[in-house]
């Protein structure tokens, strides 16, 4: 645990204060106060490291005998930052693939100490810096370990692989209504105001989930536990390799306006490292988009204990048929990875066609 | 307002948002978006960054517009005034 900011015994705390940073296998978190209150016992110290689900402090609430352990750290182990983890642009990692730079041996001179283009290209003046010839490919592999990051994706991921029966199901979407619609509200709005088509897929990912809840939870003591809630995990992929994922809590009672907010803030709160605790937890689905990039079709892996994982690729133009005329449409391709032993592929074919329709009438979203 | 005025408002905005981003390698033709790594998230926030910085308004359907770094220069000299 680091930097850990309760000032003193005796302060007043209240909910949602920010009083540690905790660095985790993936990333520093911001770890809050879940009760209101005054410090009576403080348990942990900076620099100290802890395991999961240890109280940092002990505070007395009001109206409570005994004082409480209100200052849970996150569900993330946490460790050390990663001795091996490099900070560099997505520019500098592709100079120095191109120049042969081993990016372990390059001092970044950015902000935060990234390493940045030039950086790579001073480094590739020095012979010392360029990786060794791949001579022998074994043992040049080995050489630089998976960051934390890095390796608790793989454990996620390879648990998800090796435990959930995954189905998938896909659907093309015609957006002209959407697209169209979603125009046409930016023309009136400033900059500021104006929403992205990823704010209105998440309503109709909520949506949806409330007609279809069995894709809405997690699978534990082998049987399927709904939840009352829809909090949508979110990918966010960062600008120095790998992801987190925050999450947007009660996304179906939020308006699109809300949603986009939403959005806007974990997504810069989450490439700044400034994510709290309560950001990382409890999502009961997770989307991804990778529009962005360019794919068309996303075929995902669960994040268990969830039942189920959204995802969407790039809008793009297709020649498209309605009402017996051929043209060409904006299509987004929206596919299901769902766990088997909680649904069939029934109703995730229904969830499918309940987040099509939604998105044919944006004005209700 | 300045080209180098123009393109310290280019620079300031991306700050935030690629803070490693160095302009100076980027070819002035090159699309800004694939040569930073930016998402459409991202790009909203660089164009919100440029509208305040420069108080010139961006129509979404202009967004096509300003694809490269000479584009962007291009587009906002004449509306910054």
């Amino acid at each position: 645990m680091g930097e850990f900011r309760m000032p003193s015994l005796g302060d007043a705390v209240k909910r949602g204060d920010i009083v540690a940073i905790v660095g985790t296998d993936k990333a520093d978190i911001e770890v809050e106060v879940y009760e209101t209150g005054t410090v009576r016992t403080l348990i942990a110290q900076p620099g100290e490291k802890l395991p999961v689900g240890a109280p940092l402090a002990l505070l007395e609430v009001p109206g409570e005998a005994a004082p409480s352990a209100g200052v849970p750290p996150p569900r993330p182990t946490p460790t050390p930052q990663p001795a091996g983890r490099i900070h560099a642009s997505p520019l500098a990692r592709k100079l120095a693939d191109e120049l042969g730079v081993d990016l372990a041996n390059v001092q970044g001179t950015g902000p935060h100490g990234i390493i940045e283009s030039h950086d790579v290209e001073r480094a590739a003046a020095k012979p010392a810096a360029r990786a060794a010839p791949a001579v022998q490919p074994a043992a040049s592999a080995a050489a630089e370990p998976p960051s934390g990051m890095r390796r608790a994706i793989a454990a996620a991921m390879a648990r998800s692989n090796r435990e959930i029966p995954h189905y998938y199901l896909s659907t093309q979407i015609d957006m002209s209504t959407t697209i169209g619609w979603l125009e046409q509200t930016n023309r009136q709005r400033s900059i500021e105001k104006r929403l992205l088509p990823a704010a209105l897929l998440l309503k109709g990912v909520a949506r949806a989930l409330v007609e279809v809840p069995e894709l809405n939870g997690y699978w534990v003591e082998d049987q399927l536990k709904p939840s009352a809630e829809i909090h949508l995990g979110v990918a966010v992929s960062l600008r120095t390799g790998g992801l987190m994922v925050p999450t947007i809590h009660s996304a179906n009672q939020r308006s699109l306006d809300e949603l986009m907010t939403d959005l806007r803030d974990i997504i810069t709160r989450t490439r700044a490292g400034r994510l709290r605790s309560s950001d990382i937890t409890d999502s009961t689905i997770t989307i991804t988009n990778l529009g962005d990039l360019g794919v068309e079709t996303v075929y995902g892996v669960i994040y268990p204990p969830q039942v189920a994982l959204v995802g969407f690729g790039k809008i793009v133009e297709r020649p498209w048929t309605a009402h017996g005329m051929l043209g060409v449409r904006p299509v987004l391709t929206a596919t299901l990875a769902a766990d088997h032993r909680a649904t069939d592929g029934r109703r995730g074919a229904q969830f499918l066609d309940i987040l099509s329709s939604a998105l044919q009438k944006p004005q209700t979203l | 307002m300045t080209e180098p005025a123009i393109r310290q408002a280019i620079e300031h905005s991306l700050r935030g948002i690629a803070p490693e981003a160095d302009l100076q390698h980027v070819p002035p033709d090159a699309n800004l978006r694939e040569a930073l790594d930016i998402d459409s998230f991202d790009f909203l926030n660089f164009l919100i960054g440029l509208h305040t910085r420069l108080g010139v308004e961006i129509p979404e359907s202009d967004y096509g517009k300003l694809s490269t770094l000479s584009e962007l220069i291009r587009y906002l000299l004449p509306k910054s005034g």
